[in-house]
């Protein structure tokens, strides 16, 4: 059998799942590092500083931005999946409803890295 | 069919073979108002009789002429060479998601198995020494399903489904739109027997709201939207503990 | 030519224990987890904002939140949340895109849920000492 390329995926939904998809990946493999470098840090509270004083390199703030990037949008994307699947938000609505996802993320990503 | 004289030609890409055929070209007429579905024809009545494909009513009612044009699923009697992408070529091929008989015909068991899977078939509780069904026609139930009973099981939203092409079992859009349908059909009896047949691994829960269903529908239906509701209906009968 | 007409269903491929109730539950488990996490992950940017904003130091961040036991209950629901939902989210991925299904492909994703259960709640712990 024949399969589809990326002429049939050329609309929101399909984009706005690939981005929910990546960003819950990305999150999702970040977990175990996010819980192991917290409880090193903590167990040693001097060493929170050091660890604080690691992350205002520029490599790791572009990381971190990036993270909040992907938590805001998972958060916002999967609201909206939320309300189709449970509230029933019809289709007609769904580009507009991609469009706020996508400028929710970007300010809360923005906030992060101009106030970081 | 009389051709005019000095009708500039334009090449078409049409899939030839099985699954492991390959997009043969030919030189079309161009004529105005062309369809996908003309050109098609053209090619097997007046180059290579051999080349296979389905249509029927060629007036947007049947569904039969659905094939994937130009990466994409569509009705090819509804499809003007014009509307078909700017400046690319017209690329003809078989449906996607089904295994290929020859050419542009597609086998459609699985599609159906599916529907059948999905409980998709009405399950009859009256005979014929009973009164007449009355359907309420401003009821919720009746409301909900007015554009999906409209469904002629064309298959163009299943081509279209990407996690129909990752997941062999995934149910797909029309199967589950139609479950969707009779689970609000008052006259229905298959109860709780229908919700477990969507409920289970394959069934809704594996539709990711990408829409592309509801995108290619000819029909404008939204299966995703039937979906979203069949979600529902599950949660709720898993809830109760009916499953 | 690869017509199949007469040949068996495909929709009962791979199928075994993953009847109505397991598919069901696991859909059910997914979306609870996430609205709990809604409210926690927005909750958690707020704070995360917050403490850029007002450029808290470490110290600061650790005193606020040793004074009170909301912030450990808080982060443990966090952490239980997360372990119902990530795992079953990446097994959509796991089952989709590498097409790896079945009671192995479970059992690790169960593992999964259990580790981040195990060191998230340790990571909390760690944070109410």
């Amino acid at each position: 059998m024949r399969h589809n390329d990326l002429r049939s995926r050329d609309h929101a939904g399909y984009w706005a799942f690939v981005v929910h998809r990546v960003s819950g990946l990305v999150l999702a493999l970040f977990l175990p590092v996010h819980f192991f470098v917290l409880s090193r840090a903590l167990a040693n509270p001097a060493g929170l500083d050091v660890f604080f004083a690691w992350t205002s390199q520029p490599g790791v703030k572009l990381a971190e931005t990036l993270l909040v990037l992907a938590l805001a949008v998972h958060l916002a994307g999967g609201v909206r999946l939320l309300f189709v699947e449970f509230v029933g938000w019809r289709a007609e609505g769904q580009k507009t409803a991609i469009a706020l996802v996508a400028a929710a993320a970007i300010a809360c990503a923005l906030l992060f890295a101009l106030n970081a | 069919m009389p051709t005019l004289p000095d009708t500039p030609t334009f090449p078409v890409r049409i899939w030839r073979g099985g699954a492991d055929g390959a997009f043969r070209r030919y030189d079309v007429p161009r004529r105005a108002s062309q369809t996908v579905l003309d050109v098609v024809t053209h090619v097997q009545r007046h180059v290579d009789p051999s080349l296979a494909y389905r249509y029927a009513c060629r007036v947007g009612m049947c569904g039969s002429c659905a094939m994937t044009v130009n990466g994409r699923a569509r009705w090819t009697c509804r499809t003007h060479v014009d509307a078909v992408d700017g400046d690319a070529a017209l690329e003809i091929a078989p449906l996607s998601h089904l295994p290929i008989v020859r050419d542009l015909v597609v086998d459609m068991v699985p599609f159906f198995d599916k529907w059948a899977a999905a409980k998709g078939q009405f399950v009859p509780t009256a005979t014929r020494y009973d009164d007449f069904a009355k359907v309420e026609p401003g009821s919720a139930a009746r409301r909900a399903i007015d554009a999906t009973i409209e469904c002629i099981g064309c298959a163009v939203c299943y081509a279209s489904c990407d996690v129909v092409g990752w997941k062999a079992n995934y149910l797909g859009p029309a199967a589950l739109n139609r479950a969707f349908t009779l689970v609000n059909d008052v006259r229905d009896g298959a109860g709780i027997a229908r919700v477990r047949a969507i409920a289970r691994d394959g069934g809704c829960e594996s539709c990711h709201t990408h829409q592309s269903c509801t995108r290619r529908c000819p029909k404008h239906l939204s299966p995703t939207g039937s979906i979203a509701a069949l979600k529902r209906v599950m949660t709720r009968a898993a809830l109760k503990g009916e499953l | 030519m690869d017509a199949r007409v007469g040949a068996a269903p495909v929709v009962d491929a791979g199928e075994r224990i993953e009847g109505a109730r397991f598919a069901a539950w696991l859909f059910v488990l997914q979306r609870a987890s996430a609205a709990v996490l809604a409210l926690c992950v927005l909750v958690h940017l707020a704070t995360i904002l917050y403490a850029v904003r007002h450029g808290l130091s470490a110290q600061a961040i650790v005193a606020r939140v040793h004074a009170s036991a909301v912030w450990p209950a808080f982060y443990a629901l966090f952490v239980v949340a997360v372990a119902v939902h990530a795992p079953i989210g990446l097994r959509a991925v796991v089952g989709e895109w590498l097409r790896m299904r079945g009671p192995l492909v479970d059992a690790l994703l169960a593992l999964a849920a259990a580790g981040l259960l195990i060191g998230g709640l340790y990571t909390v712990f760690s944070l109410g000492r």
